[in-house]
């Protein structure tokens, strides 16, 4: 399956977890595997419309979905899904 | 017309002049260039001492706050003989310390939309080492604005990114990220904590591509976002696109000059969070608290970690860290007074505002959290 990585701020909402494996041909149905996994993220990716918020980047790869077919873009079993989070530390 | 090195210029940078991509001529380029560095913290120490090393002529340093001992975990330019001073002088007297030769500008200010044009104008690039998303942006537009490159890096707990915006070549950091996030999605450093190591490996990296965007040599990270992960000790790329709706840098751009950044990101320019409060009639404070127990049954929440009770923690308190608080609701009694609390406040009134929109009316949030109860009421307990 391909794994989707999470950023630190994140994963209090996935029991601490960095990788996980999501179920889906393309990026949406990955999205809602990893939310059916873990409940207490889908708010902080998207908004009550459904849509992913506008500070969550998503890359496949090297490349940002949003260069890509957004969520409609499919994906293959080895493929790496990134979040990138906003962090201002310095 | 480049200036001339001294001969003890010559000896000064000799390591430098070896290298041909930089040489003789590329050691001139630098004396002649000029940086601003916006923050004198964890990522400003690696990237100042080192690029006052490497003979940058000029050094411009934003910063209005002072040393203190929580900094020296990682702020390694400054030091136990300067706590309480001024940031911007602690640095510069290091600097001058390492490299006599070269001018250190200071503005002991904060970097605001009213001064900082007037401050960044007459430099050749500026490195963003700040620590909240207000003058992160700022430092953006500043740099989008003016047609200089913003060389960029950002630190938490054990990640790093790193990146050249530079709006007239590629994407600036409103293409990658338009909007910040909410309030109290990513906590600052001083709330979540990072490894003291960490804005050196950054700070380094960062210090690299100003070096290499100043000499014209190599391939800076323009288009290109670097992000390190300690812990995994990953490198890993990613290509940045210029946003085409991008409201700085776009073709239909309708940011046209600096805005009020703290409205922007909802939070303010800094990480001061001693005085963590919820707003009016929100609050308890310390004093009230410690009376109030005297005599009220009171339930103190304690919305940390639970590796932050091991510094300290306040008895008979129940724990439910703050990204647990909605899913453990049942767990609290909303006919009970209540008293939420964290480190100093901030966390803590988000619960607040959790518990009041789950119908907790009798809730009240500890100004300035347990910190500011070990600094008035009971000073057996540590600072952290």
């Amino acid at each position: 399956m391909p794994v989707l990585r999470i950023p630190t701020p994140l994963r209090a909402y996935t029991n601490g977890q960095s990788n996980i494996a999501v179920a889906g041909s393309n990026i949406s149905e990955a999205l809602t595997d990893l939310t059916a996994q873990y409940p207490t993220i889908k708010p902080h990716l998207f908004n009550e419309g459904g849509e992913l918020r506008p500070f969550v980047n998503l890359f496949l790869g090297e490349n940002n979905i949003k260069d890509l077919q957004g969520v409609n873009t499919p994906i293959k079993d080895d493929d790496k899904l990134v979040l990138i989070p906003s962090i201002a530390g310095g | 017309m480049l200036p001339n090195l001294s001969r003890d210029e010559i000896l000064r940078y000799s390591r430098h002049l070896l290298i041909p991509e930089v040489g003789l001529e590329g050691q001139r380029k630098l004396k002649n260039s000029s940086v601003l560095i916006i923050g004198t913290g964890g990522l400003g120490s690696p990237v100042s001492l080192y690029l006052a090393a490497a003979g940058i002529g000029r050094i411009g340093l934003v910063d209005y706050d002072v040393v203190d001992s929580s900094n020296l975990q990682r702020q390694v330019i400054h030091g136990t003989s300067t706590i309480g001073k001024l940031k911007v002088e602690s640095a510069k007297a290091k600097l001058l310390d390492l490299n006599p030769d070269i001018q250190i500008d200071i503005f002991n200010e904060p970097y605001t939309s009213e001064n900082a044009l007037r401050i960044a104008k007459d430099y050749d690039i500026i490195l963003d080492g700040t620590d909240n998303f207000p003058t992160r942006y700022l430092t953006n537009d500043v740099a989008v604005f003016l047609g200089k490159p913003n060389v960029y890096a950002s630190i938490y707990r054990f990640d790093g990114q790193v990146s050249v915006f530079y709006a007239k070549e590629g994407p600036c950091y409103r293409c990658l990220f338009p909007e910040p996030p909410p309030p109290g999605l990513v906590p600052s450093c001083a709330e979540g904590g990072v490894l003291g190591v960490l804005p050196g490996t950054i700070g380094t990296l960062q210090a690299t591509e100003a070096l290499k965007v100043l000499l014209g040599i190599g391939e800076p990270l323009i288009g290109k976002l670097l992000l390190y992960n300690a812990l995994d000790m990953t490198f890993d790329f990613v290509k940045l696109k210029k946003n085409p709706n991008c409201r700085v840098c776009g073709p239909n751009a309708d940011i046209k000059e600096l805005i009020d950044y703290e409205e922007f990101c909802g939070v303010p320019s800094h990480d001061h969070e001693d005085e963590g409060s919820a707003g009016a009639g929100m609050d308890i404070t310390v004093q009230e608290l410690s009376e109030r127990i005297k005599t009220n049954h009171l339930k103190l929440l304690d919305v940390r970690e639970p590796h932050e009770l091991q510094i300290s923690a306040l008895p008979n308190a129940v724990n439910i860290p703050l990204g647990q608080l909605a899913a453990r609701l049942s767990e609290l009694d909303s006919a009970d007074e209540m008293v939420i609390f964290c480190k100093s406040g901030n966390r803590s009134a988000r619960g607040l505002e959790l518990l009041a929109s789950a119908g907790f009316k009798k809730a009240k949030n500890l100004k300035g959290g347990i910190n500011a109860w070990a600094r008035e009421v009971d000073q057996s307990l540590p600072l952290y």
